[in-house]
């Protein structure tokens, strides 16, 4: 084969080592919230703070996880491995947008109208918030790195 | 032994996600980012049906833990939608953020009701 017909190379979301990092990453994120769901339960009725909190985290650490990786530098080697596996795999199924779904609608059909639009939007904005805190702390630390 | 299923129904999602969102942000034209949305909307509509069958069937709690915690919670993903959104309202889309932040949630709720609805009439 000349140089010139290379193939193209095989798209992200078919590489072994890709999806190797999103399954580990997977595996630690999910079980963190489910032990934390464990450990921290919500009665049924009650505000879902537990995975209130899950996700306000998540959106944090994602938001300063891929600000830093851009700051760092371009999206190959082990920066897209960190990406994919702490960023795809362990924030983004850390945090759960089904969970917020359902938990919503339980406490709208039990009346709970209150706790149910506090919750609701209170983590969509919290988890905003949050990501722009994230990304403004990774920001911050990068000017001091390329200053001092 | 049930959290052995839950991790690894969890990093199965995660996978699906992926494979899901790459393969569709990379055929798609458009510049919002609706592959996430549409994940969190099928996402919790099987949570709302898993969520109905337990509730109206009486069917294993397990497989709700292991499904829905698991797989479902995998799946879908609350911290890119938010960083989705944050990206829109930097480059100052703030119609484009305000639709994935609060039509995500407005979906989600819409399909996690029909399938709780779906479940019940089963």
């Amino acid at each position: 084969m000349s140089e010139g017909e290379r193939p193209l190379p095989r798209a992200l979301h078919l590489r072994p080592s890709a999806l190797a990092a999103v399954a580990v990453g997977g595996l630690l994120g999910t079980s963190a919230r489910y032990g934390l769901g464990r450990w921290f339960p919500v009665e049924s009725g009650g505000w879902p703070v537990t995975t209130f909190a899950i996700n306000v985290l998540g959106a944090l650490l994602l938001g300063f996880l891929l600000e830093a990786l851009i700051r760092i530098g371009p999206d190959t080697s082990w920066r897209q491995v960190v990406r994919l596996g702490v960023g795809t795999g362990a924030l983004g199924s850390f945090t759960t947008y089904s969970a917020l779904a359902v938990d919503t609608d339980l406490l709208l059909r039990d009346g709970y109208l209150l706790a149910a639009a506090t919750y609701a939007l209170g983590t969509v904005l919290a988890g905003l918030l949050a990501t722009g805190v994230g990304i403004a702390l990774a920001a911050r630390l990068g000017e001091r790195r390329s200053t001092s | 032994m049930i959290v052995v299923g839950v991790a690894l129904a969890g990093s199965l999602g995660a996978v699906v996600r992926f494979v899901v969102d790459s393969a569709l942000r990379a055929r798609s034209g458009s510049s919002l980012p609706w592959p996430t949305v549409l994940i969190n909307v099928i996402g919790s509509l099987l949570l709302g049906l898993l969520t109905g069958a337990v509730l109206f069937h009486d069917a294993p709690a397990e497989m709700l833990t292991v499904v829905g915690v698991g797989f479902c919670g995998g799946f879908t993903t609350f911290s890119t939608t938010s960083v989705d959104s944050v990206r829109l309202i930097v480059a100052r889309r703030y119609g484009a953020a305000c639709a994935i932040a609060l039509g995500t949630l407005a979906i989600t709720l819409v399909a996690v009701a029909a399938g709780l609805g779906l479940a019940a009439v089963w």
